[in-house]
């Protein structure tokens, strides 16, 4: 029943957390020499289902053979005697050893600990696949692509030869994606079973040879790669036929919104977060901010809210009859009081944008409580609001009374956007707006952007996902180590460009030197 | 590698390592069944007692049990005791819960009482011959309210702009305030030498609160129940009750709306700080009508638990003062009538609290038992 190339097989898995079943009935095989990619919306059971391989989690039911030998693995070292690694999501070293000093880490190697030797077989690895890694190379220093390589390294150093990989290019630049891949094909060219965890499609069409689709836990089904296409994979995915393209409507009434001049933010720990940063925005369009995760995004649209000090700048909101007020040094009530409606989306939903413990009711009165001379509150027209948005973004909630951190990611979002925009901002600022959402969510999301733009918003969109800002934003700004690198035609710019500009500024800065 | 014996040979396909599944209740319970949980634990809490009355002192636990209650309700006098006592735990209890909600861990109550006591004392001790009730009395109550707010601003204020911790803040503040007092102990000793106050203006009885209805304790408990329904109505209906809980939960939410995080750790903790010190001044206006070091009985603590225990709520709170008022002086009473020392009153305490706390557990979690499918196996 089992063929030969099969490296693990998975039979009948099922994990279930309290109510929530995470994977029912799974089966599925993993084989030598073959990218396998697992595809699943959040929430689907994708990483559930491979921890469950990796020895954190015990299945609560269901069999796993390797090589065709039934096991049970009951840890993360039980998994790695039959050969399996799992590179998580979140990296897990050791930021004050050498790459040498973490792979080792744990390991109990007959005579002693022998750093030369060590570095030898990490140099003769990164040879056989590609990597490029230095053992001596301290992990605080390392970026988070080095960090990544290096925690391959370490599995592939004890002997892995399956392995998995929770969403592995989250985190890098398209750049970076292509050495990865590139290293990935060669070992599977030396036989290793490699299996990766995302919801990427192009990644999927990109590097793996076989699909698995995930969806609420359940397998839906698997598919050669090359017989398959974007289109079809997201509908195994999704579950019914959905529309991958993002509107992008024209900009109409294109004005001068906001104006940032030579902006500097210093944190509180003395670090430059933003280095003399220009641009402007317009309304009607979205302006889209790329760059990898850290590069000053949170801080610049913190600062234009006015939740973030400045050292020196500007940042001008330009009205309507031409006239401008600076927002520096202004705080969120403030720029209120000047008749500025100013919406922010920010990227903590719930430890920001909104209180979990309270009910949608009550976070709609976020915006709306001190309406009113009195000292009481105005309880009914959140409470009407709240019902609205319900409605007209079908939000899913047993009810108003509901405390928002029991809601879905999606339907999260859906109530913090919704109120934002209920304001009728002039200014729309988004922080990573889709991110952990399903494409339906996603979608929606980005039908209320273009609905804002064409109102004559200007909509300031911080992503993460290179082809939803190249298909979504007018104009996108990248950001790197604080500074701008570059300002573009969303339409003409390709994802190659961007990826450079995202790591330009710290290559020219090495050239200077 | 693949060889590893140990764990090829095992044939089922799970291990159970817990039969009992917890899982946090999402939806909350039905409140008739979140009572009926409290009340099966009350009753289990009795008979558990019941046992161990039984077995260590070997009396009948009924009639410890109607001597517990005949300490509370025995006679009119008895019962105006656990009203007077009533009002002024529940005083103090609604007094932290401001501050509780907010996230500030205000154990300061101790402190905030004293200072209140004090001031109340001082006014009544240096102006007590010199101005007429009507004017002193007010004098008596804003002094007192604002040693109380000031107790509580200072480690709100630190807390606020330096970030320190105040539970450690405010509990320092205590010793502070209790060295105060015995220092003007001294100070105002009758007769020189005695190291008390004694009761202040006995003659005169300047400053002391009026009788309502011709009851001494009536007064107090009118005050504080009208308090209860002010603090409710505060914490549940106003801008300041809203921006309290938002603070409480997530500072970094109050910011983004753009509330001064700093003003409302101050004005809430001067809030708490001042109804802790109305409780010190009812006490010594009201019923004690003299100033010691041990005038608060720990209230400011007991607070804490019975504020907790209501779960922040103060209409709840009326009942759970009275359970902790209900069994000290059911203790106290089964310790003089059985001659038991204290500490056996107090084991049952324990026990009873045990019940009534511990039974939340039963309440915010669900306990199943695991899925097993042996079949499979």
């Amino acid at each position: 029943m089992i063929e030969s190339d099969v490296a693990v097989a998975l039979r009948g898995i099922t994990k279930i957390f309290g109510k929530t079943v995470a994977n029912h009935k799974v089966s599925l095989d993993i084989k030598r020499g073959e990218v396998l990619a697992i595809l699943g919306e959040n929430g689907s059971g994708k990483t559930t289902l491979m921890n469950a391989l990796a020895g954190i989690y015990a299945p609560d039911e269901g069999h796993i053979y390797i090589n065709g030998e039934e096991v049970e693995i009951t840890s993360p070292r039980i998994a790695f005697s039959y050969g399996i690694g799992m590179i998580h999501q979140h990296f897990k070293l050791v930021d004050v050893l050498t790459a040498a000093e973490n792979i080792i880490l744990g390991l109990k190697e007959p005579g002693g600990m022998n750093l030369k030797k060590v570095g030898l077989r990490v140099e003769e690895i990164c040879e056989a696949y590609g990597f490029d890694l230095n053992p001596q190379k301290k992990v605080y220093d390392m970026s988070v692509s080095e960090k990544q390589t290096l925690e391959i390294v370490k599995v592939l150093y004890r002997g892995a030869d399956i392995l998995i990989l929770d969403e592995p290019t989250a985190v890098l630049t398209p750049q970076e994606t292509n050495k990865l891949f590139a290293v990935l094909k060669n070992m599977r060219e030396d036989g290793k079973a490699i299996v990766i965890i995302t919801h990427k499609l192009h990644e999927v069409m990109e590097i793996s040879d076989r699909v698995a689709v995930l969806r609420k836990g359940e397998y839906i089904g698997e598919i050669q790669t090359s017989k398959t296409n974007p289109q079809e994979l997201t509908n195994m995915m999704v579950g019914r036929a959905v529309s991958l393209n993002i509107d992008r409507p024209e900009p109409q009434n294109r004005e001068l919104r906001i104006e940032v001049k030579n902006l500097n933010v210093v944190s509180e720990d003395g670090i430059q977060k933003l280095k003399d940063v220009s641009f402007q925005a317009f309304s009607g369009e979205i302006l889209g901010i790329a760059g990898i995760s850290g590069s000053g995004q949170k801080e610049l649209l913190e600062a234009i809210a006015g939740l973030q000090k400045a050292s020196s700048g500007e940042i001008l909101f330009i009205n309507d009859d031409g006239t401008s007020e600076n927002l520096i040094g202004r705080n969120p009530v403030a720029i209120a009081q000047k008749g500025i409606t100013l919406s922010f989306v920010p990227e903590d939903r719930l430890g920001m944008g909104l209180v979990g413990n309270m009910d949608l009711s009550d976070n709609m009165m976020l915006r709306s409580y001190r309406k009113g001379s009195g000292p009481f509150t105005d309880r009914k027209s959140p409470h009407a609001l709240a019902e609205r948005v319900v409605e007209e973004l079908s939000v899913m909630t047993p009810s108003i009374e509901t405390p928002v951190r029991r809601l879905s990611g999606g339907n999260v979002q859906k109530v913090l956007v919704g109120r934002e925009i209920s304001l009728s901002p002039r200014v729309l600022l988004t922080a990573y707006a889709v991110r952990g959402l399903d494409i339906n969510s996603s979608y929606t999301i980005y039908d209320l952007l273009n609905r804002q733009k064409a109102l004559g918003v200007a909509v300031i969109y911080v992503g993460e996902d290179l082809d939803v800002l190249l298909e979504l934003c007018d104009r996108i700004l990248v950001l790197c180590a604080g500074h701008v690198t570059g300002v573009v035609d969303g339409r003409s710019i390709t994802k190659e460009e961007v990826g450079l500009l995202m790591t330009q500024h710290g290559k020219e800065e090495a050239a200077d030197e | 590698m693949n060889n590893e014996p140990v764990a090829a040979k095992k044939k089922r396909s799970f291990t159970i390592r817990n039969p009992f599944m917890l899982t946090k209740r999402t939806e909350g319970m039905a409140g008739y069944k979140s009572w009926g949980i409290r009340l099966i634990a009350l009753l289990l809490a009795i008979v558990v007692c019941g046992l161990i009355t039984l077995l260590i002192t070997g009396l009948n636990p009924f009639d410890v049990y109607s001597t517990m209650f005949r300490g509370n309700f025995g006679t009119a006098r008895k019962t105006w005791v656990v009203l007077k006592d009533m009002a002024i735990l529940l005083c103090v209890s609604l007094a932290v819960t401001p501050a509780f909600k907010m996230r500030f861990w205000n154990i300061g109550g101790e402190g905030q009482i004293l200072v209140g006591a004090l001031a109340t004392s001082a006014c009544m001790i240096l102006l007590g011959d010199k101005l007429p009730a009507a004017l002193l009395i007010p004098i008596m109550f804003i002094a007192a309210l604002a040693a109380g707010a000031i107790w509580g601003i200072i480690p709100a204020f630190f807390k606020a702009y330096w970030r320190t911790n105040e539970t450690l803040f405010t509990l320092m503040m205590n010793y502070v305030a209790l060295q105060l007092v015995s220092f003007f102990i001294i100070v105002w000793e009758v007769p020189k030498g005695a190291g008390q106050i004694g009761i202040i203006n006995q003659s005169s009885m300047a400053g002391w609160l009026p009788w309502v209805g011709g009851q001494q304790y009536l007064l107090n408990v009118i005050i504080v129940a009208v308090l209860t329904a002010l603090v409710y109505v505060y914490l549940k209906y106003t801008k300041h009750g809203y921006e309290i809980s938002v603070v409480g939960e997530s500072e970094r939410t109050a910011k983004y709306i753009g509330i001064k995080v700093p003003k409302v750790l101050i004005r809430t903790m001067a809030l708490s700080g001042a109804l802790c010190a109305l409780a010190g001044f009812l006490k010594v206006a009201g019923t004690d009508h003299t100033l010691t070091t041990t005038i608060t009985e720990g209230y400011g603590f007991t607070a804490v638990m019975v504020s907790w225990m209501a779960n922040f709520n103060p209409i709840a709170m009326i009942f759970t003062t009275f359970i902790i008022v209900f069994l000290d002086k059911g203790a106290g009473e089964i310790a003089s009538i059985f001659r038991l020392n204290q500490s056996f009153s107090e084991i049952l305490t324990g026990i009873i609290l045990f019940f009534i706390i511990g039974c939340e557990f039963f309440i915010r979690y669900k306990i199943s038992l695991r899925h097993s499918e042996t079949k499979e196996a």
